[in-house]
């Protein structure tokens, strides 16, 4: 391959900013902890073109165990997870394969129904950005955008890569097209600036390490454990939170979580973060939005003067 | 650098399923089902009799549990044929002491090797369900139709003529297909498929030969999945059984009845430190009222006549 682009040793997307000595970060209502849960729900395809960079399944086409297992949540899973979700009160903030709205909208409406936000997780889970030229990368903002606003009346406010897949280019685009924040960088429980080369722009915490597959699929935890595991994470920021405000995402997966074994451990962490004080319930865009009016520039300025010492 | 145009294409982004073998349909929409005598489960215990050739071919893989080491791997070939030799006759004894009948997948290879187990399956009028040639013959793409279908016709015919039972289920070795698999089948007179792990209940696939069903055999509630992939304990394994039987349960209550599919390797769930979980398990929820214990086949005939 002649035109591999050279790789960079930094991502070049923030600065060094240590967690201590920060500006106070506070929450509506004097909140320790922003609590959001961000379930993804997602198209995988048993036949897609296929990506130079990444395959689309483990085994050859049709992966019939793999695919079946993701089309479980859409089935089965998605309506438990959400009425799990409904009887503590937290709306979902929807991390979306925008093409679901095509395939199931009845799972869409029942989400808009809800008050629920949608943001974009790419058209499907088996088209990845890599290799994308920058035409192709606006095609597919674009089409996220018109497609979320045609069947939810709501311009999408974040973004977490297709199957976490980027190119260098995807915050700068990003922020170019308005959208406020990404969910992909996993270096931070606080909101956090990044560079882009026009406007503004933030990373806001979606935990892979609270995410339902990182924990049953690549950690292979057991279901009990997940709850204890949920509840450890919301006591350690509740505790901080005490002195400035932190955030918890529960990122979902319904294929994963909605498993009748499973869904109760949901439920068991759900209930004990919701009857805690001073825990304010919320979404992606509320947090980011929150942020923007009242911490970024503080955020930017600290970050400069921590780095011109 | 950019991607093929059809990489930004879309042909099939359209409302259901980006492929005709079933329909779109969402589990809570759909019409209750009542099972026999009123019951809230019916419980689908599925044992699977395996033969892991001792030159398993990785074709196009090895079959979860197939060999690992250089050739000859006498480790996992006398692991895997443990559970023919000495754990399913373990197993076996929990279930007849729980009163619970099986459907019990098997290789056409078992059949041709180990008679006897047949014999006691069949003795039990436990159901057989079709379980591929061995585990080193798997269906998947790309996988010539010819060979595919002698593949398919050899496990079928033998299951039937050794058995003498109609074998009407079919469990794909590594639950792996090729893209013709539920045609084949389907054309050899099979009536369900247990390899698609997508729902919680019996629903409709189009084949060419008609109109045949998928059971949902678990993947998850599956000893090989939870002790073996997941390296969960054996107390894990009960409290996932029970947590996945009182969900279930409660579901039914409001939503009709429904299926608790239990996947058994007897060479996992077999052996002497395991029997006893796998026994406490399926204790706790034959202990239970309206659990009907029944086979794959019977489930489905009740399942459809409410259809």
């Amino acid at each position: 391959m002649t035109d591999t682009p050279a790789m960079k040793s930094d991502p070049g997307l923030y600065d060094y900013w240590p967690y201590v000595g920060r500006p106070k970060l506070t929450w509506p209502g004097g909140a320790r902890v922003a609590f959001w849960v961000a379930p993804n729900i997602e198209y995988y395809e048993l036949d897609p073109p296929i990506n130079p960079s990444r395959a689309p399944w483990p085994r050859p086409i049709p992966d019939v165990l793999t695919y079946a297992q993701r089309d479980y949540g859409n089935r089965a899973g998605h309506w438990r997870m959400m009425e799990v979700m409904d009887r503590f009160g937290v709306r979902g903030s929807v991390s979306l394969n925008v093409a679901l709205c095509e395939h199931h909208p009845e799972i869409i409406e029942a989400c808009v129904e809800r008050d629920w936000e949608f943001f974009s997780h790419g058209i499907y889970n088996t088209r990845y950005c890599y290799g994308m030229d920058e035409a192709q990368e606006r095609a597919i903002i674009e089409d996220a955008l018109e497609t979320v606003e045609k069947h939810t009346n709501q311009r999408i406010a974040g973004w977490l890569a297709p199957a976490l897949t980027h190119t260098e280019r995807t915050m700068d685009l990003l922020a170019e097209y308005g959208i406020l924040y990404t969910c992909d960088l996993f270096c931070d429980d606080q909101p956090q600036p990044v560079k882009v080369k026009k406007g503004r722009f933030i990373g806001i915490p979606y935990s892979l390490e609270m995410n339902d597959i990182i924990v049953y699929n690549v950690q292979l935890a057991a279901p009990r454990r997940y709850a204890d595991m949920l509840k450890a994470n919301f006591d350690q920021l509740y505790e901080e939170g005490a002195e400035s405000g932190t955030v918890m995402c529960i990122p979902l997966h319904a294929y994963a979580v909605g498993q009748p074994h499973r869904i109760e451990a949901l439920a068991e962490a759900l209930d004990y973060i919701t009857g805690h004080d001073d825990v304010w319930i919320t979404t992606g865009r509320e947090i980011a939005e929150w942020y923007y009016e009242h911490h970024y520039d503080e955020a930017v300025a600290a970050i400069a003067a921590h780095n011109e010492r | 650098m950019s991607l093929p145009d059809d990489y930004l294409q879309y042909p099939k982004r359209r409302h259901g399923m980006d492929h005709d073998r079933y329909q779109w349909s969402m589990l809570h929409e759909r019409k209750p089902v009542t099972w026999p005598g009123g019951a809230r489960i019916a419980l689908w215990v599925v044992p699977a009799l395996e033969f892991f050739p001792l030159d398993q071919p990785a074709k196009p893989f090895k079959a979860p549990g197939g060999m690992v080491t250089p050739y000859p791997d006498l480790r996992h070939y006398t692991l895997r044929d443990y559970g023919n030799r000495v754990g399913i006759f373990r197993v076996m004894k929990v279930l007849d002491g729980l009163g619970i009948r099986a459907s019990v997948a098997v290789n056409a290879a078992i059949v041709e090797r180990y008679p006897f187990l047949i014999e006691q399956v069949n003795e039990r009028g436990w159901e057989l369900i079709a379980g591929g040639v061995d585990m080193g013959k798997l269906h998947y793409g790309g996988l010539a139709i010819g060979e595919e279908t002698a593949q398919v016709r050899h496990a079928v015919t033998t299951l039937r003529q050794a058995s003498g039972q109609e074998v009407v289920g079919w469990l794909s070795p590594a639950r792996s297909e090729s893209e013709n698999t539920l045609d084949l089948i389907a054309a050899e007179g099979i009536q369900y498929v247990c390899d698609w792990n997508n729902d919680d209940m019996p629903y409709a696939l189009n084949t060419t030969h008609g109109t045949i069903y998928s059971m949902p055999h678990s993947h998850e509630i599956d000893d090989q999945t939870i002790m073996l992939n997941y390296h969960h304990s054996e107390q894990s394994f009960v409290d996932q059984v029970k947590d996945q039987f009182d969900f279930l349960y409660r579901e039914a209550a409001e939503a009709g009845g429904r299926i608790m599919a239990i996947t058994i390797h007897p060479w996992m769930s077999g052996q002497p430190h395991r029997i006893k979980a796998l026994e406490s398990a399926l204790a706790y929820v034959a202990g239970h009222d309206g659990v009907w214990s029944a086979t794959g086949a019977e489930i489905l005939a009740s399942f459809k006549e409410q259809q």
